[in-house]
């Protein structure tokens, strides 16, 4: 099966308990680029990441990565695709009974040989690219909604992923400090060449770190292209959610 | 009959989930990673910290057990015997069955409640982006933890009821310490002991699989946490007595 695409979603279906909640979802994502999917909260956004990762699996389509199909894989062998992958969490979910330095330090300790020494100076720098530096010793509960945000990037980077998926990176944050993560997303793609995406339902940030971005809706992509193509859309749902609330 | 077919479906879903999460559990204990240090942690979360409860709740049923049979059996003319009685009951019966809805009510809601909270705040699904098996790391360990530790619980519970007794014994009863020792290792045999030790284990197993089960199935926020901590030990006290139902009528007479 040859695919071209980096990342490909082919005719996904998946419903809760007879609750449909993909409905055909057909994506194509380039590597390297930042692709952001715009949409209603409870249109599916995070259960699409999570379907990337293998942590739910779509009732029909296939989902591929790099040339190779995910879906139908071994948890073993996604074990090792998801070291390719980083997420950062809606809600951060940082482990909250580990110390901001474990939390970041969590995957190497787990699965790498690396002596403490590495470790700790992996963890430091990861907390020093996100503005962090010197948090190691607090607890996640310590921590502001943004602080927890960058903590959560930085565990997701532990593993120098080549793919970061941010679900709704900047919801529930004040517009400042919304502002600095978007910054840092952008930094974040700039200096690592990432493969990002970033699924969100505010527009502004949505806009201001992608490259392309994708509007969804029951389940489907409905539009998908350059900021100015979204924009100009002719699609109704689209146009109605891009005019915001009246 | 919808409804009642629903409910049946429900009910062999859960049966379903908590058989799998048994298997799991159990079949990876004996995998690799073994994490160590999280089981001992849990040990001492589970163990040592129950150990106060443990002492007070078999103390008092030792001292109430003796006040009881003293009587009764006074009645009968048949006071001397009342250690023998005792320490058989408490060590088949009353002490695994005691302890373990104890533990239940302690460490089973405490499992489902820390583990359903990672579940809603999306914890468990970032253990397993990390590449790491949540049902090794978080069920696998209490698992262990909790079989290891009951059977030790009960054991020092079992000794606690025996020395409440022995108290009410020679206090009120008018039966002399050496008699009240010689008599109870005089009828307590090795199979009750072993009897009395396998339904620890066993219990171990089913609160550990409920509760953890219950715990990662939470969806619901909050409210579904406290929903299914309720939950948990509601199932885990009805499964204990079924099980010791059970359990009794297969060692009973056989060991
Ligand atoms: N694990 C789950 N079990 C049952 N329903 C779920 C689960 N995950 C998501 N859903 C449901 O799927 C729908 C889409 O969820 P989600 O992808 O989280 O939306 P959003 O676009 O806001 O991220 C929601 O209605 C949600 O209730
Ligand atoms: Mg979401």
């Amino acid at each position: 099966m040859e695919q071209d695409n980096y990342i490909f979603f082919q005719d996904i279906y998946k419903s809760f308990s007879d609750k449909p909640v993909l409905q055909g979802l057909n994506l194509a994502i380039e590597r390297g680029e930042t692709l952001v999917i715009l949409g209603r909260s409870g249109c599916g956004k995070s259960v699409t990441l999570k379907i990337l990762l293998g942590l739910l699996y779509p009732d029909s389509g296939r989902v591929f990565l790099d040339g190779e199909e995910i879906t139908g894989m071994s948890e073993k062998k996604l074990v090792e695709v998801r070291k390719k992958i980083g997420m950062l969490f809606q809600g951060s979910a940082l482990f909250d009974s580990l110390t901001v330095g474990e939390n970041v330090a969590f995957a190497l300790a787990e699965h790498s040989d690396k002596t403490a020494a590495e470790i700790d100076e992996i963890v430091s720098n990861n907390l020093k690219f996100v503005e962090m530096e010197g948090t190691a010793n607090l607890m996640p509960s310590e921590l502001s909604g943004g602080m927890k945000k960058r903590v959560a990037l930085a565990r997701a980077m532990a593993y120098q992923p080549d793919i970061l998926l941010y679900d709704e990176p900047t919801t529930g944050l004040d517009p400042i400090t919304a502002t600095t993560i978007n910054a840092l997303i952008r930094k974040t793609q700039r200096e690592y060449g990432v493969t990002s995406i970033v699924v969100t339902h505010e527009l502004d940030s949505g806009f201001s770190v992608a490259d392309r971005a994708a509007v969804m809706e029951n389940g489907r992509i409905l539009e998908i292209g350059t900021i100015d193509a979204i924009k100009k859309s002719t699609h109704e749902f689209v146009r109605t959610f891009l005019a915001g609330p009246k | 009959m919808k409804a009642h077919f629903h409910w049946f479906l429900d009910f062999l879903h859960h049966v379903h989930g908590i058989t799998e999460m048994f298997g799991r559990s159990l079949a990876l204990s004996f995998i690799k990673p073994f994490y160590l240090r999280e089981t001992v942690e849990q040990m001492y979360h589970i163990g040592f910290k129950s150990l106060s409860i443990v002492l007070m709740t078999s103390t008092f049923t030792g001292l109430v057990l003796a006040m009881q049979f003293g009587h009764e059996m006074s009645v009968f003319g048949a006071k001397m015997y009342t250690s023998s009685v005792l320490v058989v009951s408490l060590v088949r019966e009353l002490g695994p069955v005691i302890i373990s809805l104890v533990v239940a009510g302690r460490v089973g809601a405490g499992i489902t409640a820390e583990l359903g909270s990672m579940a809603v705040t999306e914890q468990i699904d970032a253990m397993r982006a990390l590449g790491t098996n949540p049902y090794k790391k978080l069920a696998a360990t209490r698992f262990l933890a909790l079989s290891i530790t009951l059977p030790l619980l009960v054991a020092i519970g079992d000794l606690c009821g025996m020395l409440g007794g022995w108290l009410v014994s020679v206090t009120s009863l008018g039966i002399s310490s050496d008699y009240y020792w010689s008599n109870a290792a005089h009828y307590l045999f090795f199979s009750d002991i072993f009897a009395g030790l396998l339904k620890p284990f066993i219990f171990a197993m089913t609160i550990a699989s409920i509760s953890c089960y219950l715990g990662f199935s939470v969806t619901g926020g909050t409210k579904g946490v406290g929903e299914a901590t309720t939950r948990s030990v509601v199932v885990s006290s009805i499964l204990i007595f079924i099980l010791d139902f059970l359990i009794t009528k297969v060692t009973l007479g056989a060991i």
